[in-house]
């Protein structure tokens, strides 16, 4: 074996094994969730997926209070993401194209916020929200993701419209639109899949969120609380579907936005 | 024309004022509001009460004892598997696009569902013990996961939360490996050094901008790691995060959980001090040398 294969085996073998580490569980999940529930007594369990069975997804869907939950878990993540691309989406233009002062300041912001714990924000908010009739209501959650997801919209946004070039823009306005309507004409259809992309990964935060949607509900549970709330007295076959039905859909959207995933972290 | 280049010079505050506005009020009143539940009681008076509770629970000394060590013991974990990852993306070897989406999957997990997903492998009839047992590695099947078994349950914690958590490293370290200029890989080439040489007199020093920030940023998130733990140990392992939650979720006391809240800020806040400081001064003593 010559230094170049060897180098090429090396290269492959570690990345291969690399991907194993990160899709097995996927794998083994997929075998708890997809099996009767009392397969979850078996032992040694089976490897492979010999006698696949949606009972136990079916008795997870069919569960007190799951579908409610799926139905409050989307209903607020599109409220986040109607809200924080309203608010971000203009904020992330204006850092795409212009250059004024306290640019470093709102950035830092934005950094700062990125970070901030969920836990101080959500446990004087459901105090506040008691108050203002929002405790144990769907909006009340939808605002705090807002607050979360609105950094990361910020910059993913400012990434998109950084990508369309500002001359086409400028060209539009040459030939009598408005900032507005040139905005309106050239640079949106052209940040549509970026903006696309933003209202995906908005919908993954808000979709995975626990702590404030555990705090702040009640009886209108989103999916993560709901799950979390039953975690000391449900089945573990319970928790493997509510486990499987959870991270199915973020698998899926994450694939949408792979190229944008750069910029979500890639700011320093 | 003046009023054009009047507007022009508003635009990008007119643009950024409402996210402004509403990080103001979703962030900073919460925030001031947290401080007052920690130290004012109902009837209005400033009382160090709360925080005498919480220091004095019996639970506090091992939530913080188990939030440290969880912290020492995933972010070197998460930071080395994480830099494997991003230098094997960064040598563009064929289908390194495919592998990209694949190390960055988990970034889309909830720590909750991350925590169910290893339940799965570490229960007494799950598929470590299976595959443990099918090599003939045990010959009975150990509980991890049980309260008397204080490094089962750590270890699985650990091993779940680098598993969830790499991903946002790895995207840091790639976004900065592109930042790099190609040249110096080539100059690095030219004087021959090899591949491992390149990396820590070339690569490292370079991305040590990435490192830090990701060191920081997955430091803050292990002070609020709390669902892996919970799905993972219940409440055999006390963490921070995990006793703000359950002084409000269980106990209905806002004033202890904003407590514990309060010190999650404190600690994020400390953490990010030491880190710039730490990482600051040895950029000092580098330009001195």
């Amino acid at each position: 074996m010559n230094a170049r294969t060897l180098d090429r085996t090396l290269i492959y073998g570690s990345a291969i094994l690399l991907a194993l580490w990160v899709i097995v569980p996927f794998y083994l999940i997929f075998l708890s969730a997809f099996s009767r529930p009392n397969d979850v007594f078996v032992y040694p369990k089976p490897l492979i997926p010999t006698n696949l069975s949606t009972e136990t997804m079916e008795f997870f869907l069919q569960s007190t209070g799951v579908f409610a939950s799926v139905i409050n878990s989307i209903a607020v993540a599109v409220i986040t993401i109607v809200l924080s691309l309203a608010l971000g989406a203009p904020a992330g233009y204006a850092l795409a194209r212009f250059t004024f002062r306290g640019r470093q300041g709102f950035q830092l912001i934005v950094l700062a916020t990125k970070m901030f714990p969920v836990a101080i924000l959500s446990i004087p908010l459901a105090v506040a929200f008691l108050r203002l009739g929002l405790y144990d209501n769907i909006v009340g959650v939808a605002l705090v993701h807002t607050s979360m997801a609105l950094p990361f919209v910020i910059l993913v946004t400012a990434g998109v419209f950084a990508g369309v070039s500002n001359e086409l823009e400028e060209a539009a306005m040459t030939l009598g639109c408005s900032r507005f309507t040139a905005f309106l004409r050239v640079a949106l259809p052209l940040a549509l899949p970026g903006l696309a992309a933003a209202a995906i990964f908005t919908f993954v935060i808000s979709w995975n969120e626990v702590f404030a949607a555990s705090i702040l509900t009640l009886r209108q549970r989103t999916l993560p609380a709901l799950v979390l709330f039953a975690l000391q007295q449900s089945p573990l076959y319970f928790k493997f579907a509510g486990g499987f039905f959870m991270v199915m859909p973020a698998v899926v959207f994450i694939f949408f936005m792979r190229r944008y995933l750069l910029n979500l972290w890639g700011g320093r | 024309m003046r009023m054009r280049a009047r507007t022009e010079d508003v635009l990008p505050f007119a643009l950024l004022l409402p996210s402004v506005i509403y990080l103001g009020l979703l962030i900073l009143i919460p925030m001031v509001q947290a401080l007052l539940l920690a130290v004012q009681a109902d009837n209005g008076l400033f009382t160090t009460e709360f925080l005498e509770r919480m220091t004095g629970d019996v639970n506090f000394s091992d939530a913080w004892r188990n939030t440290l060590l969880l912290l020492i013991l995933i972010v070197p974990l998460q930071i080395v598997l994480a830099l494997a990852m991003a230098l094997l993306i960064h040598s563009r070897f064929r289908g390194h696009g495919a592998f990209l989406y694949i190390y960055a999957i988990p970034l889309a997990i909830s720590d909750l569902a991350a925590g169910i997903l290893w339940l799965s492998i570490f229960t007494e009839r799950g598929y470590l013990n299976t595959v443990g047992q099918g090599v003939g590695l045990i010959q009975t099947p150990p509980v991890y996961l049980s309260f008397e078994n204080f490094g089962g349950l750590l270890a699985a914690i650990v091993i779940a939360e680098s598993w969830r958590a790499t991903a946002i490293v790895m995207i840091i370290l790639v976004a900065g490996l592109q930042l790099i200029p190609r040249d110096y890989f080539e100059a690095a080439d030219l004087f021959g050094a090899n591949r491992i040489r390149r990396t820590i007199h070339v690569v490292l020093p370079l991305l040590r901008p990435s490192l830090q920030s990701a060191l920081i940023i997955r430091t803050i998130f292990a002070f609020q790691t709390f669902a892996v733990v919970l799905a993972l140990a219940g409440r055999n392992l006390p963490v921070i995060a995990a006793e703000a939650y359950s002084w409000y979720a269980n106990n209905r006391n806002a004033h202890l959980a904003a407590s514990y809240a309060l010190l999650l800020l404190a600690l994020t806040i400390a953490f990010t001090i030491v880190y710039l400081r730490v990482l600051g001064l040895r950029e000092a003593e580098v330009k001195r040398a």
